[in-house]
């Protein structure tokens, strides 16, 4: 394929999706509180207002707690069940892993009328905690892959090596399987905490009116109007994204960790 | 050669684990199935009966309207999001390494992207005073610039947004464990480059595709933002009124018979393609 | 008429030079094998040939034409890849037709060619096949059957033979052989293994780091190796490092050798030089007073079809071998005669 069209396609591409990052940071710097692109003046007010104002503070806070909680929680649930999966495959281990990916393959909108509706039946409608949950419970998927990986790519042999030098099957886990893992088990905790961070409609269906999070807090203020807070949020965001997966990508092997067989290059 | 000890641990491992999903996915699973039987109660969200009629509702023409727009929005969300994504994952594997992981963090980054920042986003990207409008009249396109948003364009815009960097994520590892020979090779034989594109490499990603395609058309199905920001009202589709029901109108039983249809829905999605998967080779 | 011309080819990735400068003549009809170690350049200078690659400086001249803008699809080249990327999703005669169908040729034809060209490499009747139904020999069979499809004007093979196993790698290698002579077709093999370019070549282009080294045929480069290199890479050799003093002395650290008017000198003397003779160049005598040197037998191995003896002459280690029938009557201490055959030595530059 002629280079010239294939850099031409590729830019094209990354011009769609970062056309509107790119509005929203050139926003969020306006000095008047009006929606202009290109930006009048220059300006960091909104991102301190992000610090400083109390509701938008409120609910980064309570973005973070419930990503932290959440990933937390995933990471607990899926680390064992892909310990189980991979020891035994059989029928019941695979049972597990399609439930714990099912969460991720349906509509988001179906689980999170689901946990609304488990949350007003067990009382807990409205608490932070019942949306740390069932976050938690929804983004098992992406450590359950991830943690998968990672142990598809530890040699058996090397587990029957540890055992004939005397280990039993904890004391494998805790030298061997674990320090091999780990760094799938925190790229699984990456990926559940920014997905958790940028989660709307779970939050918004357990919790919306109580414990709002950012996503909530930015789409009720573009209900009632404008204010570039909400561009600076969003480019918080973009940020921390581009920040976690940027880590990712620089300690670890990305591509392999997208199912990518062989590390690029 | 593992004790009893170890085999109970063995086992015990994924008892934890069973129990979270149990208790929080599959019983919140049955009770919304439960629910779409219930009746509505408008001081205490529902009432325990069994009762159709919230299925009934399915029956009208205004609900095989909205049935027909989530559908038809989905599927071309879908086919425009896999038709870009197959050449641009093409090209990207073929990049260096450090490239390839460049372009990966920014599609990462831009996947997590909250439905709330994306209909932000473009709606300000599609606005009169911010947005290629400005541009465009600059260029002398446009008289003056004007919005763009709402409309059907800008709703599939953004749905397109929402589904490309899964549809990159899904074709990604099978294409880059493509042999790069394989092309080469259809090269050599004498195809052009387009062609061999589509002789060997597409038909080699058949099930990849198809595969690709499903999960986009699901997650589209899904969204329920941006139909609200980037849409006018009739292009509300079934994730918005199951949202507005259970909220809004207070109608829990109703949006849960419409959450059990749309998971029907989708799961037949991801049955027929398992389906198509099974006859191939 | 296709000879091939390449003139100062170079290939650069960034500042690295994977080929540097190689300028080769191929003639009409020839067979050659690019020989070398693994990332010497040989599969990127053949994907230079193929056109899967860009000459960063150089010229590609194919029948007096000058190839380099030409690409890969239109060159009516064939070739055999490493991996041999035979389609998975198209049957086997579906995989050999592909040029003619890519070249818009009607069913009947296609189907027709494949099954002759099935038959010309002696794998018949499994036209409706998938290929992971085959052997690894019968793919072997098919990837060559496809890039002969279209009567190319040069064929090209990647290590074709490296995923066969020992026997059958033999075999094929008669038959490609055998089959290019039949065709005439100007065709180069890519290859790390010197025993096949031995077997199969007309012209063997030996490579390292990029650059050419020597090119020959086989017994050229084995009589006359260029350099140390060539020497050790085409057969093992025993190196003695030392100095030329005349044209007709060579010091190895204080055992002279006395050199023959046949021997070949790379270097003009005096300087410092490495001196190449094949073990089978090495005489040993179970009588100690027998040949120029006296030797002490370091270490001994009886492989069957040959006998190599390991010795210690002076400050030299060098290695001797004989066929079993020759074997001298000695073992491992012993002393003996070691007499090196005179006008079969090369010295070398170091």
């Amino acid at each position: 394929m002629p280079a010239l069209f294939r850099n031409l396609f590729i830019l094209l591409v990354v011009l769609f999706l970062a056309a509107p990052l790119v509005v929203i940071l050139g926003v969020s710097l306006n000095e008047p509180k009006r929606l202009l692109f290109p930006p009048e003046g220059f300006s960091l007010q909104w991102y301190a207002e992000l610090f400083r104002a109390n509701d938008w503070l409120g609910a980064l806070r309570n973005s973070v707690v419930i990503a932290l909680g959440a990933s937390a929680i995933a990471v607990s649930i899926a680390l064992p069940l892909a310990l189980y999966v991979w020891r035994k495959q059989n029928r019941l281990a695979k049972a597990l892993f399609g439930l714990g990916v099912a969460p991720f393959m349906l509509p988001p909108v179906i689980s999170a009328l689901g946990f609304m509706i488990f949350w007003i039946t067990v009382g807990f409608y409205g608490q932070i905690g019942a949306t740390m949950v069932s976050h938690g419970v929804f983004l098992v998927t992406l450590p359950l892959v991830t943690i998968s990986l990672g142990l598809e790519g530890i040699d058996r042999q090397l587990i029957e090596a540890s055992r004939c030098m005397g280990a039993n099957s904890r004391m494998v886990f805790r030298t061997l399987i674990f320090p091999l893992v780990r760094p799938y088990v925190m790229s699984g905790f990456a990926f559940a905490f920014v997905l958790s961070l940028n989660e709307y409609i779970i939050a918004y269906m357990v919790a919306g009116f109580t414990a709002e999070t950012l996503p909530i807090k930015i789409f009720n203020s573009l209900r009632y109007g404008y204010t570039p807070v909400m561009a600076s949020v969003a480019v918080f965001f973009v940020m921390t994204a581009v920040l976690i997966y940027g880590s990712i990508a620089r300690f670890g092997d990305l591509p392999r960790l997208l199912g990518a067989e062989r590390s690029a290059g | 050669m593992s004790g009893v000890a170890d085999r109970l641990r063995d086992n015990g491992v994924a008892v934890y684990p069973t129990a979270m999903l149990l208790v929080f996915f599959l019983i919140p699973f049955l009770i919304m199935f439960a629910v779409s039987f219930f009746s509505r109660d408008e001081g205490a969200f529902f009432t325990p009966a069994f009762d159709l009629a919230n299925y009934a509702r399915f029956l009208s023409p205004f609900f095989f309207k909205v049935l027909v727009t989530s559908l038809g929005l989905s599927a071309a969300a879908a086919v425009i999001s896999v038709g870009v994504a197959v050449p641009f994952t093409y090209f990207v594997t073929r990049m260096g390494a450090g490239a390839q992981s460049v372009i990966l963090v920014f599609l990462l980054s831009v996947l997590s992207l909250s439905e709330v920042i994306i209909g932000f986003a473009w709606s300000t990207l599609l606005s009169q005073t911010a947005g290629i409008g400005n541009l465009l009249a600059a260029l002398g396109i446009l008289e003056s610039s004007r919005s763009f948003t709402p409309s059907l364009g800008a709703l599939l815009l953004g749905l397109c947004y929402l589904g490309f960097p899964y549809a990159v994520l899904v074709i990604y590892p099978a294409l880059s464990r493509l042999d790069p020979e394989l092309p080469e090779a259809a090269r050599m034989l004498g195809a052009s480059p387009i062609r061999s594109f589509f002789n060997i490499v597409v038909p080699m990603l058949r099930n990849t595709i198809t595969g690709a395609l499903i999960l986009v058309f699901v997650f589209t199905l899904g969204a329920y933002l941006l139909p609200q920001v980037l849409g006018r009202p009739q292009h509300w589709t079934l994730s918005v009124h199951i949202t507005d029901q259970a909220i809004f109108q207070s109608n829990l039983p109703f949006a849960a018979a419409m959450a059990i249809f749309l998971m029907l829905v989708s799961l037949a999605m991801v049955g027929l393609s398992s389906l198509l998967g099974q006859k191939r080779m | 008429m296709t000879q091939i011309r390449i003139e100062n080819a170079t290939k650069m990735y960034g500042d690295f030079a994977a080929v540097r400068d190689v300028s080769v003549d191929i003639p009409d009809g020839s067979f050659v094998c690019l020989l070398g170690p693994s990332g010497c350049g040989k599969t990127t200078l053949l994907r230079l040939v193929a056109g899967l690659e860009d000459l960063s400086e150089g010229a590609l001249i194919v029948g007096g034409e000058d190839y380099g803008d030409i690409p890969a699809h239109k060159r009516e080249f064939g070739m055999v890849f490493q991996s041999l990327a035979l389609f998975p999703h198209l049957t086997v005669a579906e995989n050999i037709a592909y040029p003619l169908k890519v070249r818009g040729a009607p069913a009947a034809e296609r189907r027709a060619r494949a099954r002759e060209l099935l038959d010309l490499v002696k794998l018949p009747g499994v036209e409706d096949r998938y290929i992971h139904q085959l052997s690894g020999g019968q793919r072997q069979r098919v990837a060559i059957a496809r890039g002969l499809a279209i009567d190319p004007k040069v064929f090209l093979l990647d290590e074709p033979l490296s995923a066969l196993d020992a026997n059958l790698r033999e075999h094929m290698q008669i038959e490609l052989r055998q089959l290019q002579k039949d065709l005439g077709v100007t065709t180069i093999v890519v290859t790390h293994d010197q025993r096949e370019a031995m077997s199969m070549a007309d012209i063997v282009i030996l490579m390292k780091e990029g650059e050419v080294q020597q090119v020959g045929t086989p017994m050229e480069i084995y009589r006359n190796p260029a350099n140390p290199f060539v020497a050790n890479f085409i057969g093992v050799s025993n190196l003695i490092a030392g100095r030329l003093v005349d044209d007709r002395t060579f010091d190895a650290e204080g055992t002279e050798i006395r050199l023959a008017p046949e021997d070949i000198l790379h270097v003009a003397a005096p300087a410092r030089a490495t001196l190449s003779l094949r073990p089978e160049d090495v005489v040993v005598h179970a009588d100690a007073e027998r040949g120029q040197f006296r030797g002490k037998v370091v270490f001994l191995r009886d492989l069957g079809a040959s006998v190599e003896i390991l010795l210690r002459v002076g400050e030299m280690e060098i290695t001797s071998v004989c066929a079993p029938q020759s074997r001298p009557d000695v073992s491992v201490g012993d002393d003996v005669g070691v007499e090196f055959l005179t006008g079969r030595a090369t010295v070398l530059a170091l």
